[in-house]
């Protein structure tokens, strides 16, 4: 039977991308962001996951408002890193679950969530970025990945109840799936950031202290924070953070935590970076 | 179509709304288009007459040839695709945010490395919080 192991959950700033891919991770910046990153380098050593779910949001790369999915999964053989731009980023292709992937869409959707299934998707920064902070600079990803793609561009993203509902309808589907497979879930975005208007750079230290601590000691609470809350409280872009709702969700409750990393700035944003252990494992 | 007026009340925050994602469509389908190498370098040879392809307002095309980026949002652009402007131009995130700041990028990134903006005073219009 395949198990969910583990969650995760990382901020996926694309400037961390840059400053991995043009050799500036020992920069006095940039040095402590990436060594926030050494305890999960060495945990998922030895954890040996063999496939991870990684929910993150589009950045106006495979989807622009021609076709806007709240949920979408990645059922694909790969994904190739997405040209944000810049050109894409030089880092391996991603590799599928197809079995698995399919498994969760047909699972979640019987379930009643109406996931839009995506058979051919780059990705970009919201979905590489974690990996390279986890994995570092590899020729090839140690894991295959099912990208769970999120709305939270276009108003409104799902709620956080919505989020954390999805996550327990993916433990469901995981766990009925016959093949013996290490399956961690991880969620991306956040923290507090707002990269717009004349309030950019808000940042709010106190609020997400208080998201991290309740992700174990109330997650009760982060299901019933309104969207507004997060807008106002953690900047435009904040409200990333219901994506970390769908790795709690799939955790349950009675999750311990592991490990934590805050730090600011990366850019414009708050690094938040948290590792969680459900309660039945 | 009716919009949470608590939508509205964040100061110096515009909500990628409906009414903002009809507004903008055009301006952002422009955006898009400089994802091609090909379309980047037809904007940048003549900026005027690549935007006059796309049915974008006058008041929307200007903004874009002044980078006046709180237009831009106003117009209906949204951050991710305006991004495509700017890294068009060679310019970071962070550089956008301290135009769109009005501060010097030097000051936005030293108010970064102190622990960024903080949100207070700056939750609600209606609250003064």
């Amino acid at each position: 039977m395949a198990r969910i192991t583990a969650g995760l959950a990382t901020s996926h700033v694309p400037a961390i991308g840059a400053a991995l891919d043009l050799g500036k991770t020992q920069d006095d910046y940039w040095k402590p962001v990436f060594a926030g990153y050494d305890w999960a380098k060495a945990w998922v050593k030895d954890e040996k996951p063999d496939v991870v779910i990684l929910v993150y949001n589009d950045h106006a790369s495979a989807f622009s408002l021609e076709l806007i999915p709240t949920f979408a999964i990645g059922c694909a053989e790969s994904f190739s890193p997405a040209d944000e731009g810049f050109g894409p980023r030089p880092v391996p292709v991603v590799e599928g679950h197809p079995d698995l992937a399919w498994h969760i869409a047909q699972s979640t959707i019987l379930d009643e969530f109406d996931m839009t299934i995506v058979n051919k998707m780059d990705v970009d920064h919201g979905l590489t970025v974690p990996l390279s902070l986890v994995f570092g600079q590899v020729d090839k990803w140690p894991v295959k990945v099912i990208p769970i793609a999120v709305n939270v561009v276009q108003y409104p993203p799902p709620t956080g109840n919505r989020c954390w509902k999805l996550g327990e309808a993916i433990a469901r589907a995981v766990e009925s799936f016959p093949e013996d497979l290490n399956v961690q879930i991880w969620g991306t975005g956040g923290m507090s950031h707002q990269l717009q208007g004349p309030r950019a750079g808000l940042i709010n230290r106190e609020f997400d202290t208080a998201f991290l601590d309740k992700l174990t000691a109330d997650p009760e609470a982060l299901r019933a924070m309104k969207h507004i809350e997060y807008l106002r409280e953690s900047g435009s872009e904040g409200i990333e953070l219901v994506m970390w709702l769908i790795m709690a969700g799939a955790l349950g409750r009675g999750a311990q935590e592991l490990h934590r990393f805050y730090h600011v700035p990366a850019s414009n944003t708050a690094v938040g970076h948290i590792v969680l252990r459900p309660s039945q494992t | 179509m009716s919009e949470p007026e608590d939508l509205l009340d964040i100061p110096g925050t515009t909500v990628f709304t409906a009414a903002q994602s009809r507004r903008g469509f055009h301006l952002n389908q422009f955006c898009m288009s400089l994802m091609k190498a090909e379309s980047r370098e037809a904007f940048k040879a003549d900026e005027r007459a690549y935007l006059d392809r796309w049915p974008m307002t006058d008041e929307q095309k200007q903004a874009v040839l002044d980078r006046d980026y709180n237009r831009m949002l106003g117009l209906g652009g949204n951050i991710y695709f305006l991004a495509k402007i700017f890294a068009t131009d060679g310019k970071s995130f962070q550089y956008a945010a301290s135009l769109m700041t009005g501060m010097s990028q030097e000051d936005y990134v030293a108010m970064m490395i102190a622990g960024g903006r903080s949100p207070d005073g700056l939750r609600s219009i209606r609250e003064g919080n």
